[in-house]
């Protein structure tokens, strides 16, 4: 039978170039690969039994990078670096390119705020998850790890929530490591809903140590550990009909979608509203003063 | 006592034993003076009261002299033997007033400490009690307030706080702690006694088979009993006695009435009361009662619903139950009109005890003060009810009406049916993805141009492959601040709270933050006290009065905040949650007068019809 302490790690990691094009000086694209390949390295030296799975997160497309239960992708041979690490920068050169060419379609466009495609990374994450459920009862306990940094895209909400709560049903621990500048809300969520563990380094230059301090261990022992819990979760939602980020808004009473302003229509569901409290309220105020 | 001057004959002694001087002891507001009647005595004594420091004197029930003995602070002690211990007392007291006066809150303080509070306040009270006027004088006043505050030293320091912080004045202070002042001033509460549940009218006479006599043995008390019990016999009362007879006459004939009734003898009774007239009053059912009833099953309440009380048992108890056995009474019919069951007395009296006029011990001297009493108050309450008795009719009726209107037998409301209507989810996908491909589109040029950026992620990936990692990829240093910083929130109050039985979280708390916790909570209540007992606003005052406290609530606020800051780590969680409750009280007073206040400001923009 397979033993407690396994771990598939499915490792998400950010590689939109509008982000790491302004990054910060403490954290560039080359560190923070670097700080990753020592990680990956880590789990898969930790047991024999751990799988890890690295899939990039771009801005027009999502890839798998490595998977290390896969024939192909087993990795020998000599060189300046180790096979792994050279292995995993070559497949990664390939995506930028890929990814690179994907986005030329749309020149001329360039973005404000450029986000990533969480959502795809993350449904590519659960899809594969759910191949290791259905493949038989000998499997570890599969988690995802986040690593990103482009801020949330509020297009992507209703993806990243469906793929949260799905992954909250099968029990897959959704768990972030944020090197951003600001706190992602989405990401808060998900590591708040699925049980997982969101952290935001101060100190960027360490960020191996981070990894290697609460992300390497597996979900058996972590019942064992103090993980870092953030203070407060940022439970913003963004509405349906703007991507706006939102606090407050109307409901639909028969479907919950989220909106901005008040609307006759669902547009999700197509119930009618009927006319908003406050409205009727200052009406009446309007005749009862000019009478 | 006069404006502060006693004298008295007196026999100054250095001890007890000492035969002493003669002379008078004068005592005024700040000193003593001692002059003997032989001038050219040496033991003269002039002394301020500030050097007193205590004073002993004898107990009245001893049969020692009444003498009264002054220690002074350098040791000495003079003693004074007077010529009555009621000028011993009222030297004593003068004395003791003019130490408190003399000595101030700091002496009160001292006293205080030696277990003398009795003494003090009992001094306080005679002192006050004999000089009205002296009350109006701010030092005795003080006293008071400082031995409860000196007692209650969290009163104190709340006292300093928000009195001597400006924000609430000495008057707002002591407003609602006036029973503190006041020591003990009604310890005995004027509680009056009711009626007995007993139905003395029913106490069996004594019957002396031999001389055929039956004797009633009448009370005021019992006479009280049956002139509420039964309002026909105290009308008749009223009406009879003394005009047309005597009081005597007038119970010689009821308990005549009641002995008939009582022998269950129907025929006579009826007989005899065709005969004497008044006697068919006692006989008859009570016509007043018999009103007061109909009266009453006119107001009940049909929509009432009622609960019975089984098993209270309480014949067995004194001053409870009945002397009558009712068993035995078989009602025959065509005689009702001069017979009373039981039930009838026995509902009666309860209704009467449970009206519950008290009894004044001074009424029960004779039937006829009895008589007038009652007759008075019930005048009064009648007058009281007559108001009530038309608006609770109609409120009566208006709550008949809401109870008989029954929801089901109305007609049905017209309940809307909305149609299903199912939409194609590919709708709903498509148009999703319109609209971020649109969001997408609207952008400003970003600093650098997409292919750049992606020159850029190359770059780094070849800088890699080609000069390989950093060795070591994370300095120590920074290694240790990263394993620091993750491990030194780990808070371990987690395992350690709750595992002592009977320690509480409190006690857990250093002393400092403890204490400090307390006070906050201690002044919190009281600023909200005073901040909501003075809406709504009606004058200036009120309004300068909340905006005073709204300063302070915010001074609070921060230094709640600060308290939270600068505590350790491992309790903060703790303390956030103790300090919530605190926190969310300040908010929502702080809201409320923001709200009034842009609602006050919102109604003074507003100007009315016709104005510009």
């Amino acid at each position: 039978s397979f033993s407690d302490d396994v771990s598939l790690l499915v490792v998400l990691i950010d590689t939109n170039p509008f982000f790491w094009s302004t990054s910060s000086s403490s954290l560039n694209f080359h560190q923070f690969v670097s700080h990753v390949l020592v990680f990956l390295d880590l789990i898969v030296r930790l047991s024999q039994l751990n799988q890890i799975v690295v899939i990039a997160t771009g801005h027009n497309t999502c890839d798998y990078i490595y998977d290390s239960s896969l024939d192909t992708d087993q990795v020998t041979g000599e060189g300046e670096l180790p096979a792994l690490y050279s292995f995993v920068l070559q497949r990664l050169e390939e995506f930028v390119n890929k990814d690179e060419k994907l986005g030329a379609k749309q020149e001329g466009l360039s973005e404000k705020r450029a986000s990533s495609l969480l959502s795809g990374s993350l449904s590519m994450a659960l899809c594969y998850i759910q191949r290791v459920f259905r493949s038989g009862p000998l499997h570890p306990q599969p988690r995802i790890l986040c690593l990103q940094g482009s801020p949330d895209g509020s297009e992507q909400y209703v993806s990243i929530m469906n793929a949260i709560f799905s992954a909250q049903r099968s029990m897959v621990p959704i768990d972030c490591c944020y090197v951003g500048s600001h706190n992602s809300a989405f990401l808060q969520q998900a590591s708040y809903i699925t049980g997982g563990v969101y952290v935001k380094p101060q100190h960027l230059e360490g960020l191996y140590q981070y990894l290697a301090t609460v992300f390497a261990v597996d979900l058996h022992s972590r019942s064992f550990l103090q993980l870092p819990r953030p203070a407060g979760v940022d439970f913003r939602a963004s509405c349906f009909c703007h991507k706006t980020t939102i606090d407050m808004g109307y409901v639909c009473s028969v479907c919950l979608s989220i909106f901005c302003k008040h609307h006759d229509k669902c547009s999700t569901c197509g119930s009618v509203f009927g006319k908003a409290q406050l409205d009727a309220a200052s009406d009446r105020k309007r005749k009862a003063s000019e009478s | 006592m006069s404006s502060g001057q006693v004298t008295k004959r007196v026999k100054y002694k250095t001890s007890v034993k000492d035969a002493g001087t003669p002379g008078r002891l004068s005592l005024v507001k700040e000193r003593l003076v001692f002059r003997p009647n032989n001038p050219n005595s040496a033991s003269k004594l002039d002394m301020q009261f500030k050097y007193i420091t205590n004073h002993r004197y004898t107990k009245e029930g001893s049969n020692k002299a009444p003498m009264l003995n002054l220690t002074s602070n350098q040791g000495a002690s003079y003693i004074f033997e007077f010529e009555s211990y009621e000028d011993l007392h009222i030297c004593r007291d003068f004395v003791g007033c003019a130490n408190l006066m003399k000595f101030g809150h700091k002496g009160v303080a001292e006293l205080l400490h030696r277990q003398q509070k009795l003494q003090i306040l009992e001094l306080i009270r005679k002192f006050i009690q004999n000089n009205p006027a002296e009350m109006i004088c701010s030092s005795v006043q003080g006293c008071c307030k400082t031995i409860d505050y000196v007692l209650h030293s969290e009163l104190q320091k709340l006292h300093q706080q928000f009195v001597g912080g400006g924000v609430l004045t000495e008057a707002e202070f002591w407003a609602t702690r006036k029973k503190l002042l006041e020591k003990d001033a009604n310890r005995k509460a004027k509680q009056r006694g009711g009626l007995k549940s007993s139905v003395l009218a029913e106490s069996k006479p004594f019957i002396d088979g031999r001389t055929n006599r039956v004797t009633f043995n009448l009370t005021p008390e019992i006479v009280r009993e049956i002139f509420s019990e039964k309002p026909a016999v105290h009308r008749a009362y009223l009406n009879f006695v003394p005009s047309k007879m005597a009081d005597k006459d007038f119970w010689t004939k009821y308990c005549r009435a009641e002995y008939l009734q009582r022998s269950k003898n129907i025929a006579a009774a009826i007989a005899e009361a065709a005969e004497d007239e008044e006697l068919a009053i006692f006989l008859k059912p009570d016509d007043i009662l018999a009103n007061e009833t109909r009266r009453k099953i006119r107001r009940v309440d049909p929509t009432l619903d009622m609960e019975t009380d089984q098993g209270d048992d309480y014949s067995h108890l004194p001053d409870h139950g009945i002397f009558r056995d009712g068993s035995k009474e078989v009602a025959e019919s065509g005689n009702e009109l001069y017979q009373r069951t039981l039930l009838q007395d026995l509902n009666r009296h309860a209704a009467v005890v449970l009206q519950g006029t008290p009894i004044d011990e001074e009424q029960l001297k004779d039937t006829q003060t009895v008589a007038e009493a009652l007759e008075r108050s019930k005048q009064e309450r009648s007058t009281a009810s007559k108001d009530d008795e038309s608006s609770a009719d109609q409120e009566r009726l208006k709550g008949i009406s809401q109870a008989m209107t029954i929801d089901d037998l109305r007609g049905s409301n017209d309940h809307h049916l909305a149609p299903l209507w199912i939409k194609d989810p590919r709708d709903y996908f498509d148009s999703r993805q319109a609209s971020s491909v649109k969001t997408s589109i609207e952008a400003t040029k970003g600093t650098m141009s997409s292919h750049e950026s992606y020159g850029l992620l190359r770059e780094s990936i070849s800088q890699i492959k080609s000069m390989g990692l950093n060795h070591p990829v994370v300095a120590s240093e920074v290694a240790q601040k990263v394993l620091s910083v993750l491990t030194h929130n780990i808070s371990s109050t987690k395992y350690n709270l709750g595992k002592k039985p009977g320690e509480s979280l409190l006690d857990s708390l250093p002393t400092s933050v403890r204490d400090e916790l307390l006070h906050h909570h201690i002044s919190i209540e009281e600023l909200m006290k005073h901040f909501w007992s003075s809406y709504p606003i009606t004058n200036k005052y009120l309004n300068t009065k909340v905006t005073k406290l709204k300063d302070e609530m915010s001074k609070m606020d921060s230094q709640l905040q600060k308290l939270k800051e600068a505590v350790q780590p491992d309790i903060r969680h703790q303390i956030t949650l103790l300090i919530r409750p605190m926190q969310q009280a300040l908010e929502a007073a702080m809201q409320h007068y923001d709200a009034e206040q842009q609602k006050r400001a919102s109604k003074a923009r507003e100007k009315p019809n016709g104005y510009s």
